[in-house]
């Protein structure tokens, strides 16, 4: 896992793209996410990790570091071990150019 | 990932809404994401290494930068105020390339078998129907941007910034589709220069629109300003002092605005008061950054401006001239010759750290394997770790073995009334290696203060900065993005028998 690699659900149309990396194993909906962009999402997302991705948000798995942002929302949500990524808080820097 | 991406996000958000306004020119986020990907397939099938724009601020712009992603290609902007021959120079240098050539520009370039010299018309009408539109090519690792360094002495650099850089400063510095949607920024710094291109990925990330000046003037500004109800604006401090008086003559406050930010060259202090006296409800922002690292590194906020003014404790009204801390993702440090790293108040080389710095050029990387990245530029930072910036190392006076800064002496002969403007620079001399000299601008009216000005700099400095000579000119070199050109003044100043 790599800064700025793009990641995809294979359950839901979730696709995030790496912020900060971290050596752990990232799901969504229940279901490791690939790096293989090609192909539809098909099985179910698992119940519990349904909460879905926001557009634009950074996630973060505190214990490891790992923050992914989603560039493409869906149903799913991002773990890691079982654990749900929290949204991690927007910071409001003022426009500087 | 690539800068593309910020664009298909901000699709999502609305396609219809406007995002770009230049003129009587408007693209929707939609338009432009189609025009892009147009481009992108047109590139490819030129088969160009680079993409090339010589325009004015205009829609084209943002096709191009977008396009050139989609293409998988860098996109080189080029400065349309350069003679015909460097910009010849130019065009060899990134073939094959494809050079789009806006209306507003007049500039005769000569392209080479392998190249395409088109119009930017190109750019703009719609794609017809069944082209093919190109997913993101762009590896992270390729190079998004190539930008010529000013090239003050010599063959001009070329800078690379690659999508990662690029996407990673946006979005680490700008929250996504947070902007109402009555906000528009006016971009006024021209397309090759590192703001002109931050500015438009970070404002269609954050979904505000963009109004293109094509050619910066005062009263262009101001007039578009108020026909746009601009309400964000991005300026170089050279512009900033000439839109206050144009506001100042028609007595516009321009109501709209509200949220101002400028960088690109040293702000003198006065005019920052003075943008605060007849904008009272306008945000301030000062940022600084650099070419190599992709826009903003620190930013001195709204409230540190409202900070400094407010207060009579010397250290925070000291940080109306500074330019604030750094951005989260940058680490910074000030070192010294040796590479040690210096405490609050110890003048040193400003070092930047991040995901954002490219640091790197087509000849050469400049980054340490540790990621530190030496700016050339002098300062300190203070016991709050706001930045103060002491010029570039290559202004830096040696005299008899001390280390000047020619700003510390510029502000105190700026201070003196009847001066508006200073250059201090170092000239050869025989008995100390350097000895200060100094140019300055009178106020309009004034009465040349030269007799008194060393006593004025020796009351408030060591006697090591009092300027051997002082000599009277109309005006100072400035480039024409605010950043004086003190090399320009040394060089006069050096010639033997310069009068004063």
């Amino acid at each position: 896992m790599k800064v700025g690699k793009r990641l995809k659900s294979t359950v839901c149309s979730t696709n995030v793209v790496v912020v900060r990396a971290a050596d752990v194993a990232l799901s969504c909906g229940g279901a490791p996410v690939v790096e293989d962009l090609a192909g539809e999402p098909s099985g179910d997302v698992a119940p519990g990790l349904d909460g879905g991705t926001l557009l634009g948000k950074r996630y973060l798995h505190e214990a490891s570091g790992l923050e992914v942002m989603c560039v493409q929302a869906g149903a799913g949500s991002l773990s890691v071990d079982g654990v749900v990524l929290e949204v991690k808080a927007a910071k409001s820097l003022p426009a500087s150019d | 990932m690539s800068i593309l991406m910020l664009l298909t996000m901000a699709v999502e958000l609305g396609a219809d809404r406007v995002a770009v306004t230049a003129g009587d020119e408007q693209l929707t986020y939609g338009e432009l994401l189609d025009r892009s990907r147009a481009l992108g397939a047109q590139l490819r099938e030129q088969g160009a290494d680079n993409a090339a724009l010589l325009d004015l601020n205009t829609a084209a712009f943002p096709v191009a930068l977008f396009g050139a992603a989609a293409a998988g290609v860098p996109l080189a902007p080029l400065n349309y105020r350069l003679a015909d021959e460097r910009l010849t120079e130019a065009v060899g240098r990134l073939s094959p390339v494809a050079v789009y050539q806006g209306p507003g520009v007049s500039s005769r370039v000569a392209v080479g078998a392998a190249d395409a010299l088109l119009p930017t018309t190109a750019l703009l009408g719609a794609p017809p129907a069944g082209t093919e539109l190109p997913d993101d090519l762009a590896d992270p690792e390729s190079p998004a941007v190539l930008l010529f360094t000013s090239g003050t002495t010599g063959t001009p650099k070329i800078a690379i910034l690659r999508h990662r850089h690029l996407f990673s400063y946006v979005t680490s510095t700008v929250e996504f589709g947070h902007a109402g949607p009555e906000e528009a920024i006016m971009v006024s710094v021209p397309n090759y220069h590192i703001a002109g291109i931050s500015s438009v990925l970070g404002s269609v990330f954050a979904g505000r629109r963009i109004v293109q000046l094509p050619s910066f003037s005062p009263e262009a500004w101001v007039d578009t300003a108020a026909r746009e109800q601009v309400t964000h604006a991005m300026v170089v401090p050279t512009m900033l002092a000439r839109i206050l008086d144009v506001l100042e003559e028609r007595g516009e406050t321009l109501p709209a605005l509200r949220h101002l930010s400028y960088g690109g060259g040293r702000m003198p202090v006065p005019v920052v008061e003075r943008a605060v006296g007849m904008l009272p409800h306008v945000d301030l922002v000062n940022a600084y950054g650099l070419t190599e690292t992709s826009s903003t590194v620190t930013i001195l906020g709204p409230q540190d401006h409202r900070d400094a003014i407010a207060s009579s404790d010397p250290v925070v009204r000291a940080r109306l001239g500074s330019v604030g801390r750094p951005v989260p993702s940058i680490e910074l440090e000030i070192r010294d010759h040796d590479g040690r790293v210096l405490g609050p108040g110890e003048i040193g080389e400003v070092f930047v750290r991040g995901e954002q710095v490219a640091g790197e050029y087509t000849s050469h990387t400049a980054v340490a394997d540790d990621g530190w990245y030496a700016t050339r530029d002098q300062g300190h930072v203070d016991t709050d770790g706001f930045l103060f910036l002491r010029g570039r190392a290559d202004d830096i006076i040696v005299r008899g073995g001390e280390n000047i800064s020619p700003e510390e002496v510029e502000d105190v002969l700026v201070s003196h009334p009847a001066v508006a403007a200073a250059a201090v620079v170092g000239v050869p001399d025989e008995e100390w290696g350097e000895r200060v000299e100094a140019v300055i601008v009178l106020e309009r009216g004034a009465a040349d203060p030269s007799a008194e000005l060393t006593g004025w700099v020796r009351e408030r400095l060591r006697s090591t900065r009092v300027p051997s000579a002082v000599h009277l000119r109309d005006e100072l070199p400035f480039n024409e993005t605010g950043k004086l050109l003190r090399r320009v003044v040394r060089e006069e100043l050096s010639r033997v028998g310069v009068p004063s």
